[in-house]
């Protein structure tokens, strides 16, 4: 095999550490005036095709093209994908309609074009995204290819010059490993390492490196909807508990309650 | 724990100072004993050595009078409630009184028997009321958190804690004004504030306990000071209770009010001293909506100037914190975190910038063109922003997480000051060329100095020199001191530029006030507090 191209699907979604709130519609979550960054499980990925190159493994990493579907802030996670070590970028302009965006079969075909168009050998992509935590647009993607898949990746290794990788992942009680030829589809998980911070000399250099704007119909794909979503709730409140002042106000507080 | 009990027994019976030992053990705690309970005390073996005995030249003041059960009986009634009375005097209960006698440091402790939580001003009125009358000395004491001993007894003096006090009274969001009782916890107000968008203009590493009350009485300073300034201008009003039992209500919440003499200024700083604070009114900014932070490597101080200069310059309104940390202090944090450096090489100097605007695009831009102007100029070597919430707490542990890294290393000697930024740097190094040169520091365990860091708010000219230790020890101590004190005085700096005097500062005042004015103070105290019975032996 000549080298690998890589291809990894990120993704914009509201932060991490940010408690997301219900619109007041109720048809999904609020994303006006929220912080937003780069999916979690998308930055292994990257961070995982970079170590991929440092390795300097059996197959050379020749291309790492770092890939998002969204409105106009989506080159931002492609900007941060591009500090950390990937060589371009393709923004997918879809636009924000607050409505969770295209639907996982819609991106999987979308990157079954991408992949055939940029002659892809080898795609990561994180095993969800934590906005809709459908977890399944790796599965379609090895689908639609008909590659093989190993999902959940905590160890990824390339074993030879055939291509042969050995994928690691966890599963009920211990680790399973997978060993397959490559090209083929990896969904990775958070053991799978520790991605880097984004470099000040690397940010300015990521502002150089080229970054393409396609549509869906560039790449033959139509957003269809199969699932309409009805509402979106919040679950109940928890009751939070009320503090008794003494010894005789808890025991007054539980003969209420009925349980004395 | 019948040794803790021998011992309080034996000191009750005859109060005589042991002797000061020239050794003391180092006393390792995990920073989770910030939260004390009678539990997490009594699985520690090791006793705290009293306030008593480290300074031998405190002597209680004969005045005060003797708590008697008479007087346990009168707060017991006066309070009501059973939880607001914690009795040592009639009954034995040490394990619940500890936590109240010592700090979380494990420095200070003293040997009180009596602690009182009033619900509100009028009860703390009728308690401070009784006590002036009966001359019983009391501390007043919030989440205790304090890094000088202000808010633990040295003798016998009353505890009055403020934990029951903690409603939040009132909030405008049209004003941004606060009321709120003096023991709500600063994390609780400000979380209460997030919800209507808007910040408490103080932060601190003891957020999740101390009390603001407490943040008053020794005027915080804290971590976004560069940016929201000191209390003394953001705290619009208060309420406090004199010793004599008089309720001052100075609650205002106006910006503006030149009608006579700023009484509450008075109160903002003086650590209890004068009078207890009860409420505090606090002008509060709205909450940014955009917060970024980048990490950078320096080659050396001159270099962390610059970078100062120039983000003053150009991050101007957006800057909201500027801090300094040397090699060794991250190194340190390493070595007891065992995370990996945000950067890739190591540099004798980082500092972690902080920028807070309304608007995301606005921030970036400015930041941006900031660290492109300080790489290109070469001021800074290396450098990250974080890219999200997550790496965003990440990067500010490596700065908050000193203090407490170091705790888990050893004793720390910590000096907090205040000098001219182009010398800020030069005690750290002062410092460890005459511990080095006296043959104190060394890498193994023979020598008694693990290392001497620097780190603090470069924004507010505030050092904080830690000299870590593996044990505390006499011979370093008079190394240090009043050498550090004397280096500061020649640079007109302070000697305690956010931590306060408590019992730890308390005898070098003068190296940063003259006569004049600690005679001025004490008139002023005498004035207020005419028995002395308001935390005494601290502060001046």
């Amino acid at each position: 095999m000549s080298g690998l191209r890589i291809l990894v699907p990120i993704k914009r979604v509201i932060d991490y550490a940010i408690k997301p709130r219900i619109n007041k519609a109720q048809t999904g979550v609020e994303t006006a005036g929220v912080k937003h960054s780069l999916n979690p499980f998308d930055e292994l990925s990257i961070e995982e095709a970079v170590r991929l190159r440092e390795r300097k493994g059996p197959i050379k990493v020749e291309d790492i093209l770092a890939l998002s579907a969204g409105g106009p802030k989506a080159p931002d996670v492609l900007r941060t994908a591009m500090a950390m070590g990937a060589d371009r970028a393709f923004h997918i302009d879809v636009p924000d309609k607050g409505d969770g965006g295209p639907e996982p079969l819609t991106v999987a075909k979308m990157l079954q074009a991408v992949v055939k168009e940029q002659n892809i050998n080898l795609v990561l992509l994180g095993k969800q995204a934590i906005d809709g935590d459908q977890g399944q647009t790796g599965q379609m993607l090895a689908g639609l290819l008909g590659w093989p898949q190993a999902t959940q990746a905590s160890k990824v290794e390339i074993k030879d010059e055939a291509g042969t990788v050995e994928v690691t992942h966890e599963v009920d009680g211990g680790v399973e490993t997978l060993r397959a030829k490559l090209p083929m589809v990896i969904t990775t998980d958070l053991r799978l390492n520790e991605p880097r911070y984004a470099s000040l000399p690397n940010i300015m250099k990521a502002k150089k490196k080229p970054l393409e704007k396609k549509t869906l119909a560039d790449l033959g794909v139509e957003d269809v909807r199969r699932l309409k979503t009805v509402r979106v709730i919040e679950p109940p409140p928890r009751k939070g508990g009320g503090k008794v002042e003494d010894v005789d106000g808890l025991v007054s507080k539980l003969k209420e309650l009925g349980a004395l | 724990m019948s040794s803790a009990r021998n011992l309080t027994a034996a000191l009750r019976r005859a109060r005589v100072p042991r002797p000061r030992l020239a050794l003391r053990p180092i006393q390792f705690t995990p920073l989770t004993a910030r939260t004390f309970s009678a539990s997490t005390r009594n699985a520690d073996s090791r006793e705290i050595k009293f306030t008593s005995d480290a300074y031998p030249n405190l002597k209680r003041n004969p005045n005060f009078g003797e708590i008697s059960a008479d007087d346990v009986a009168h707060f017991k009634e006066l309070l009501g409630s059973q939880s607001a009375v914690i009795d040592g005097v009639t009954t034995d209960a040490t394990d619940d009184i500890e936590p109240f006698n010592s700090d979380w440091m494990r420095k200070y402790r003293g040997h009180t028997r009596l602690v009182l939580k009033p619900g509100n001003a009028q009860e703390v009125s009728k308690v401070l009321k009784y006590c002036n009358e009966r001359k019983l000395a009391v501390v007043p004491q919030g989440g205790n958190t304090g890094l000088v001993g202000g808010s633990v007894p040295v003798f016998d003096e009353i505890v009055i804690n403020t934990s029951r006090m903690n409603q939040i009274r009132s909030f405008d969001p049209a004003s941004g004004v606060l009321v709120a009782d003096a023991g709500v916890i600063l994390e609780v107000a400000d979380q209460y504030l997030a919800e209507h968008d808007h910040l408490f203009p103080l932060d601190l590493g003891a957020k999740g306990s101390c009390h603001i009350g407490g943040n008053v009485s020794t005027n915080a300073g804290g971590l976004r000071l560069l940016r929201y300034g000191s209390l003394h201008g953001s705290v619009l009003g208060l309420e406090a209770v004199l010793p004599d039992g008089t309720i001052m209500d100075a609650l205002s919440t106006l910006r503006k009010n030149n009608t006579g003499y700023d009484l509450k200024q008075l109160f903002i700083g003086s650590e209890g001293t004068i009078g207890l604070v009860t409420a505090v009114s606090i002008l509060c900014p709205p909450r940014p909506k955009a917060v970024n932070v980048a990490y950078f490597g320096l080659e050396s101080f001159d270099h962390v100037q610059k970078a100062f200069l120039a983000a003053k310059g150009q991050l101007s309104e957006i800057l909201s914190a500027f801090e300094l940390m040397d090699g060794r202090s991250q190194s340190l944090v390493r070595e007891s975190t065992g995370n990996k450096y945000p950067l890739e090489g190591e540099y004798p100097f980082y500092c972690l910038v902080e920028t807070s605007g309304s608007n995301a695009e606005h921030d970036m831009a400015k930041l941006e063109s900031f660290l492109e102007s300080v790489m290109g100029d070469g001021i800074v070597a290396d450098g990250v922003l974080a890219q999200d919430e997550t790496q965003f707490q990440a990067l500010w542990r490596w700065r908050e997480g000193i203090t407490e890294s170091l705790s888990h290393l050893g004793g720390t000697y910590k000096y907090d000051v205040s000098i001219p930024l182009s010398d800020l740097y030069l005690l750290v190094e002062d410092c460890k060329a005459r511990l080095t040169e006296m043959g104190f520091v060394g890498d193994d365990d023979s020598f008694p100095v693990r290392a001497v860091v620097g780190y603090g708010h470069m924004g507010d000219s505030n050092l904080h020199l830690n000299v870590s230790v593996r044990q505390y020890n006499k011979e370093v101590e008079k190394a240090i001191e009043p050498w550090v004190y004397e280096w500061i005085q020649k640079r007109k700096g302070s000697i305690s530029a956010e931590h306060g005097l408590g019992v730890a500062k308390r005898e070098f005042i003068g190296y940063s006030q003259n006569e004049t004015m600690v005679k001025l103070m004490k008139q002023l105290k005498s004035v207020y507090d005419p028995n002395g019975i308001m935390n005494p032996y601290k502060y001046i």
